[in-house]
């Protein structure tokens, strides 16, 4: 078999659709059911988001949990029948660290994150409008810096597009069905110990 | 009389806040759908983003779009210099419609649901830090500022590397998530608990 990486999907939706506007509309439908899951779910709650990282209320990592274990089923069966392209993103350790640690930081502050703020707008949630303008400015901070932190913070520990089953040098077809087990397992005990 | 219902007033709920240790999120209202529940949708609906648009769900480039817009409306030249938005020129593309429809699916959820806010400022934050709107937009901005700036050094947020990432068993998003969550829970336990 090909490298299942540049296989594109054959079907009646390209992956360059010829209608930029067709493409446009679906995104348009995806973004309206995710903000709609992310309001229904609770996770556009400024309580519910500080909950979470104050280790009270669990609904943000049973929701993220699920949503890998339901994703990843799906989206690596689509992907080792050649169906999907994956869009794996680079290990790098300085910048994943760095800015992982930041954007948490931050997001303790704000209380909403990039997608669930948005949802959090469209439910009248107005103090993240200055998140929003904030998001905008570090935005701009980034760009600002990109051509030196590319050239620095981002070289350190670049590992490139490496996924977990190579870095433990195991077999996907082992480790993929294990994992899921794994984080299953996971969200089984999660429900049984906390309130929400 | 009076003096001593204002005095009680004002001593009453700092009394109150003492004797908590702390905030306590449950004390507000949860989500309206289980969590597996949406967490399932939300992994069906990556399955048809892979499938159909051939996209990973991410929200934080939006932002660093709609900066690109308003730089190059201010400094068209400059904008065009820098190096984001040479290998990633603002445009109204995939990313940005998903995230301003994003917005609406909110609003549908929150409308149908009886959920509208309509508040600027929520109930747990006046319980911590008062009800000056001006401390909330400094906080926020600060939050905004910094989440944005680490999304992009990290390469994705709690969307892009949080749920997408992750679910592609991507080692960079593993670590990342595992950062952000480390981030967040001291700040939050400082903000909330320790200060």
């Amino acid at each position: 078999m090909k490298d299942p990486g540049s296989v594109v999907k054959a079907s009646s939706t390209p992956k360059k659709g010829p209608a930029g506007l067709g493409r446009l509309l679906g995104a348009v439908a995806f973004g309206l059911c995710f903000g709609f899951l992310l309001q229904k779910g609770g996770v556009a709650k400024y309580n519910v988001l500080v909950g979470q990282l104050l280790l009270q209320d669990f609904t943000v990592v049973k929701v993220m949990m699920t949503a890998v274990v339901v994703g990843m089923a799906g989206v690596l069966t689509l992907h080792h029948f050649a169906k999907v392209n994956l869009h794996i993103q680079p290990l790098r350790i300085g910048a994943n660290l760095i800015g992982g640690l930041l954007f948490g930081a931050g997001f303790a502050l704000l209380a909403y994150c990039p997608g669930t703020g948005a949802a959090a707008l469209g439910q009248g949630s107005w103090d993240v409008l200055f998140g929003m303008a904030g998001l905008v400015i570090g935005s701009w901070i980034y760009a600002e810096l990109s051509t030196r932190l590319q050239a620095t913070v981002e070289k350190w520990g670049d590992k490139g597009k490496v996924t977990l089953p190579e870095l433990f040098h195991l077999p996907r077809s082992f480790f993929i069905p294990g994992f899921i087990l794994v984080l299953g397992v996971c969200l089984y005990i999660l429900d049984l110990y906390t309130v929400r | 009389m009076k003096a001593i219902f204002t005095i009680s007033l004002i001593t009453l709920p700092s009394l109150s806040q003492a004797a908590d240790l702390g905030a306590n999120a449950l004390d507000y209202g949860g989500g309206a759908w289980s969590p597996f529940v949406v967490g399932a949708g939300i992994g069906i609906l990556s399955w048809l983003t892979f499938a159909l648009a051939g996209k990973a769900i991410g929200a934080s480039s939006f932002y660093a779009t709609v900066a690109g817009f308003i730089g190059m409306v201010v400094a068209p030249g400059h904008t065009r210099s820098l190096k984001y938005y040479q290998d990633n020129p603002p445009r109204l593309d995939w990313g940005f419609a998903f995230v301003i429809a994003t917005v609406l699916g909110g609003f549908l959820a929150a409308w149908s649901g009886g959920e509208i806010k309509d508040e600027w400022l929520h109930p747990m934050w006046t319980d911590r830090f008062g009800d000056s709107l001006l401390l909330r937009a400094a906080i926020g901005m600060a939050g905004g500022l910094l989440m944005a700036f680490g999304a992009r050094l990290a390469g994705g947020c709690t969307s892009g590397h949080g749920i997408s990432g992750t679910l592609q068993l991507s080692a960079g998003s593993w670590l990342t998530v595992i950062a952000m969550f480390i981030g967040g829970i001291a700040t939050a336990m400082l903000l909330y608990l320790w200060l």
